[in-house]
């Protein structure tokens, strides 16, 4: 694939602006919206203290979300290929921003990972996870002739990996990983030989080692201790947990609790006692599956995953389709992020994967991960929309 | 591109098609892995994490069982356990937990955070909130630890209860008024760890007669774990008394409430607990009237012989049941059935007050005086050493050797001579040369029978009627008393060594040191004991009830019950039954005979008729001659000589009414204090005892003088 000049495109037979919206991926949409309508019933459940007026709050910022993805939707993605410096830049920055606003020193594990907005605190790190995917694609699609090199792997990596310090940084451990995800998933989706991808996949496994256990033993504690406990803890899970001693063991404990006693058809509402009563840590965000798993079962839970399963389909779908090599790198790296958002967070909350506190897109309240997943679906369906314009394009050339 | 334009999709390369579908495929795996995960714990062990769930959001606090009700011979009650409403505080729930902590000086922590809520809540229900002296004994494995602090008063109940049972709920106060509990309530957010739960109180009918008796009750302590059976810590037991015999029935079964809490332990509403079984009704054969009677008649002969205390007995002699028994000074019970205020401490241990809570009636002794008489004659004449008609010629002394002077001489009390006395007449008139003769021949001229390496038949009688022995009554703590002999000697001078030379128990104390001469200490030393040296003079005071002889109320009242019945040791026992709350009789008691004393029945008669014939026209004629039923007693006046000096004497009267075809034997234990004369401080009390007892009413007697008003 070549690099894609920006295109004004022909409008096919018939169409028109309102075509132009006909045209998105309207599966992709029910996916999102559903979503949004699951968290916003779940929260709706949720408000008492202090969770109380959430769920009105979740509604307001899933509709901006709905219409900001409807409005990138209509603008053509490639555009932004040349605005590369500028999207890596603004990334950077909006994560270094946040050390400007941290509390002192010494305010506790929890860091600041926030920008203070008026009404909103913004998440920095998540809207520049997309940032990062535009950027990084950009700057993949302009080394794709040399993607055999060792240096083109060596670079986009080193482009994800900065970032991916500095939100380390900021204590956030689950958004740091998939900063270092995006860059994997473009040099993947970009084609990088797979002996690249064997050597980074090694390299991988010996920097955990060294993280985990080389480096405390001499004195080096990359991760902080409730970070280690976090990742390990769901391994080999105490028979018995001590909240004071070992909150992540309470937490996975008592979120298996809360999704084993909704049964099949869940407690309803108004019985969760669970997740009312404020056993469920974090009922709202990191545990808002096991909350919802216990109001309506392994019904509500398995509506929730074919929401998600259509979410990915549609997304691997997108890539597949995607006019030029900067769209398959777009959505390729989207892909990976919603995976990775979705596995770690619902294997969580299962008791199968270690508690990180990475929000499940679209359904854990917070105003910047939905905005951020409402923007990487406008982004996703101006790939789709782009797509079909070219391929009718293309189509009518080849008809005519 | 045949299919329709919208389902067109521009070529990709093969080698992004194969990584799509490993992503795909990726995805696919973990949507399985996720779906069966989640049908497992859902659907396949759903039931169990519901089970989780529901323990997680109950807890079951322990709801106190009321103790059973404690009745008289006629059914009456006498003490029960009331509802009062309460302020309780749960250690665990509190802002920051009270705990126990081992390592700490001070091992009870009382978190700061803590004491704001403590001053509210005392202001409150009306407690200081200025810290005074505090203390608190923890039962550490290695022992009892006593910790002295200051702390304001709620923070001081708590560490007390917090010390002995670290998880239960403290009663700061019992008795607070309804409204005071509605507060808290309303406001629970404001009290965390503040409980409003009513608890039982114990509400005594009597008042305080026969306090000691039916004892009191406190937190459990670990040393009572092991010795009590179904108790758990922070169980409330009994201590003392019937209360602690008969805890086993009278504590109920515990039961449980269940309490919705959220996770941060906030009250969320009740869950079905376990139901609380009221503990079992304690029958007794106590006679109410007569207690109160009995009770009041010994304070007013107290207070008017300016005694120190005192006791009485009143039981069947034929079976052992008791109709009454108290001790003087005594005290209200419902002071120290909830939490003890420092006040009330403070009244319990003053010497002053002496010593409200020892039970006199089995657990204070002391030299039995003339009472002990009957023990001598029964072993003269049982030991062959007197006969029935033999006579003594009093002339006013006993001398041990013809012709001594008159400082080795002893007189009767009073200084009078009787001239020719026998048995009965010694008895009826208590003529001490008469038994002090006895005493000495006794010694003297040990018979073959009873001679034992520890003293002769006097001392071999004296244990057979039960001195130096328990009775086995069914109220903990009785004394044994002791009689005099060259072994109580030697073991009272052992003490006295281990005492003086700091050794055995006194290990670790200062040394006393003694000037002894000839084997009697003459200055100085413990005053446990003053000579290991037996001589014949022992023997003479023994017989008339003096010197080391030391007996307790009850136990003399069983050496009565003896003589009145022929020979048999009772059992004395208060109880009769236990009933369940139904009604239905569970367990009974017979306190029985112990033991059978053959003892010739024309003996036995002779010391009756003496006296019977001491109340017609003897010792205490002024004070029973009077009374129209056939009363058998005997006065007692013991010179108190304690190794400091002499004391005022205390007075002591026995005596036994035989069963008719109306009434229902009874005999009658009397002691009083540093009362002076037996006749004049104790038999008045013996008196109207048996005034009660017959006619239902203590007769008009004056207390404290023998003569009727």
């Amino acid at each position: 694939m070549s690099v894609t000049p920006i295109q004004i495109t022909e409008e096919p037979k018939g169409g028109g602006t309102t075509g132009h919206l006909l045209r998105i991926d309207p599966l992709l949409l029910l996916a999102g919206v559903g979503l949004s309508g699951c968290s916003v019933l779940v929260l709706h459940a949720l408000n008492l203290q202090p969770y109380t007026g959430e769920y009105k709050r979740q509604a307001i910022f899933a509709a901006l979300g709905v219409l900001l993805s409807l409005v990138i939707s209509r603008f053509d993605y490639s555009r932004l290929r040349e605005f590369r410096y500028i999207t890596y830049g603004l990334m950077i920055l909006l994560n270094l921003a946040v050390f400007a606003f941290a509390a002192p020193s010494g305010a506790g594990v929890q860091a600041q990972r926030r920008i203070p907005l008026p009404g909103f605190t913004f998440q920095s790190s998540a809207f520049g996870m997309l940032l990062l995917i535009l950027a990084l694609s950009a700057f993949a699609v302009e080394r794709s002739r040399r993607m055999s090199e060792h240096r083109t792997t060596a670079r986009i990596l080193l482009l994800a990996l900065i970032p991916a310090m500095i939100v380390m940084r900021q204590s956030d451990l689950g958004d740091a990983l998939i900063y270092v995800l995006i860059g994997v998933a473009v040099l993947f989706f970009l084609g990088t030989s797979w002996k690249h991808l064997t050597a980074l996949a090694a390299l991988a496994v010996v920097a955990s080692v060294i993280v985990l256990t080389v480096a405390p033993a001499i004195g080096v504690n990359v991760l902080q201790s409730y970070q280690k406990q976090r990742l390990t803890t769901f391994i080999s899970p105490p028979a018995h947990c001590i909240p004071a001693k070992d909150p992540s063991c309470y937490q996975l404990d008592e979120g298996l609790i809360a999704l084993g006693s909704g049964q099949k058809t869940g407690t309803g509402p108004a019985k969760a006692s669970q997740a009312t009563g404020g056993f469920i840590p974090e009922a709202d965000s990191d545990f808002i599956f096991a909350a919802m798993g216990e109001m309506y079962g392994f019904a509500g839970a398995a509506i929730v995953l074919a929401l998600y399963a259509l979410l990915i389909w549609r997304t691997l779908r997108i890539v597949t389709m995607a006019k030029n090599l900067y769209g398959t790198l777009i959505a390729g790296s989207i892909l990976a992020m919603f995976m990775f958002q979705i596995f770690l967070t619902i294997g969580m909350n299962l008791g199968i994967m270690p508690v990180t506190g990475i929000p499940l897109p679209l359904m854990a309240y917070g105003g910047s991960s939905v905005l951020t997943t409402f923007i990487a679906i406008g982004l996703l369906q101006s790939i789709y929309v782009q797509a079909r314009i070219s391929s009718a394009g293309k189509a009518r050339v080849l008809i005519v | 591109m045949l299919g329709p334009i919208d389902e067109r999709t521009p070529p990709m390369t093969p080698q992004l098609a194969l990584r799509v579908a490993m992503i795909g495929g990726l995805a696919l795996l973990l949507f399985a892995i996720i779906f069966f995960r989640l049908w497992f714990l859902q659907v396949l062990s759903g039931t169990k994490y519901v089970a989780e769930a529901q323990n997680t959001q109950v807890q079951h606090v322990s709801v106190a069982a009321p103790r059973g009700t404690i009745v008289d011979s006629t059914g009456t009650t006498l003490v029960q356990s009331v509802r009062v409403p309460s302020i309780q505080i749960a250690p665990k729930s509190l802002p920051a937990p009270v705990v126990l902590d081992g390592r700490l000086k001070l091992p009870v922590a009382l978190p700061a955070r803590d004491g704001a809520l403590f001053s509210r809540l005392a202001k409150l229900i009306g407690f200081s909130t200025k810290p005074h002296r505090c203390t608190y004994t923890v039962y550490w494995t290695r022992g009892p630890v006593k910790y002295v602090t200051q702390l304001p008063t709620v923070a001081c109940r708590v560490a007390g209860s917090v010390a002995q049972a670290p998880f239960a709920n403290v009663t700061v106060k019992t008795n607070v008024p309804t409204y005071i509990q509605d507060y808290i309530q309303e406001r629970i957010t404001k009290y965390p760890g503040v409980l409003t739960q009513d608890t039982y109180v114990r509400k005594y009918k009597l008042g305080d007669a026969g306090a000691q008796t039916f004892g009191t009750l406190n937190q459990i302590s670990p040393k009572e774990l092991k010795v009590y059976k179904n108790v758990k810590q922070g169980d409330i037991v009994g201590q003392s008394g019937l209360e602690a015999e008969y805890n086993q029935w009278l504590q109920g079964i515990d039961g449980t409430e269940g309490v919705k809490v959220n996770a941060q332990g906030q009250f969320q509403g009740y869950a079905k607990g376990t139901p609380v079984h009221i503990g079992d009704t304690l029958k007794l054969s106590l006679n109410s009237q007569l207690e109160k009677v009995g009770q009041q008649a010994l304070a007013d002969s107290v207070s008017a012989r300016g005694g120190k205390g005192g006791a009485f007995v009143a039981m069947n002699p034929e079976s052992g049941q008791i109709y009454a028994m108290g001790s003087n000074p005594t005290y209200n019970p419902a002071l120290t059935s909830s939490s003890m205020s420092s006040k009330s401490l403070k009244f319990f241990n003053d010497p002053a007050n002496n010593t409200p809570l020892l039970n006199r009636a089995i657990d204070g002794q002391g030299p039995d005086g003339s009472t002990f008489k009957v023990i001598t004659a029964t072993a003269a004449l049982e030991g062959g050493v007197w006969g029935l008609d033999q006579i003594y010629d009093d002339n006013g002394e006993f001398c041990f050797t013809p012709n001594a002077p008159t400082s080795d001489c002893r007189r009767n009390a009073g200084g009078s001579a009787y001239g020719a006395v026998n048995m009965v007449t010694a008895i009826q008139d208590s003529v001490d040369t008469f038994f002090y003769n006895l005493g000495d021949i006794l010694d003297t001229k040990p018979i073959a029978t009873y001679a034992h390496t520890n003293g002769g038949a006097l001392q071999k009688w004296a244990s057979a009627y039960g001195i130096g022995r328990p009775t086995g009554v069914d109220v903990p703590g009785e004394s044994v008393g002791s009689m005099a002999s060259p072994g109580s000697f030697q073991a009272l001078w052992k003490r006295e060594m281990q005492c003086e030379h700091a050794t055995g128990p006194y290990k670790g104390r200062a040394k006393v040191p003694a000037v002894v001469k000839n084997g009697y200490v003459l200055s100085g030393g413990c005053h446990i004991a003053d000579t290991d040296v037996w001589t014949v003079g022992d023997n003479v005071n023994a017989a008339v009830g003096q010197g080391d002889v030391q007996v307790t109320p009850m136990q003399l009242a069983v050496v009565y019950s003896a003589i009145a019945n022929g020979g048999n040791i009772v059992t004395p026992h208060l109880a009769q039954d236990i009933q369940s709350p139904t009604g239905q009789i569970i367990h009974t008691f017979n306190g029985g005979i112990r033991r059978h004393l053959k003892i010739d029945p024309t003996y036995l008669a002779a010391i009756q008729q003496g006296l019977r014939q001491a109340v017609t026209s003897g010792t205490s004629a002024d004070t029973l001659g009077s009374f129209p039923k056939q009363v058998y007693g005997k006065t007692g006046t013991a010179q108190y000589f304690t190794l400091q000096g002499a004391e005022t004497d205390s007075a002591w009267y026995a005596c036994y009414v035989p069963a008719s075809a109306t009434s229902k034997p009874i005999v009658v234990a009397v002691w009083v204090q540093n009362g002076g004369y037996g006749d004049v401080a104790a038999a008045p009390v013996a008196r109207m005892i048996l005034g009660q007892w017959f006619f239902g009413k203590p007769g008009k007697f004056q207390v404290g003088a023998n003569t009727t008003l």
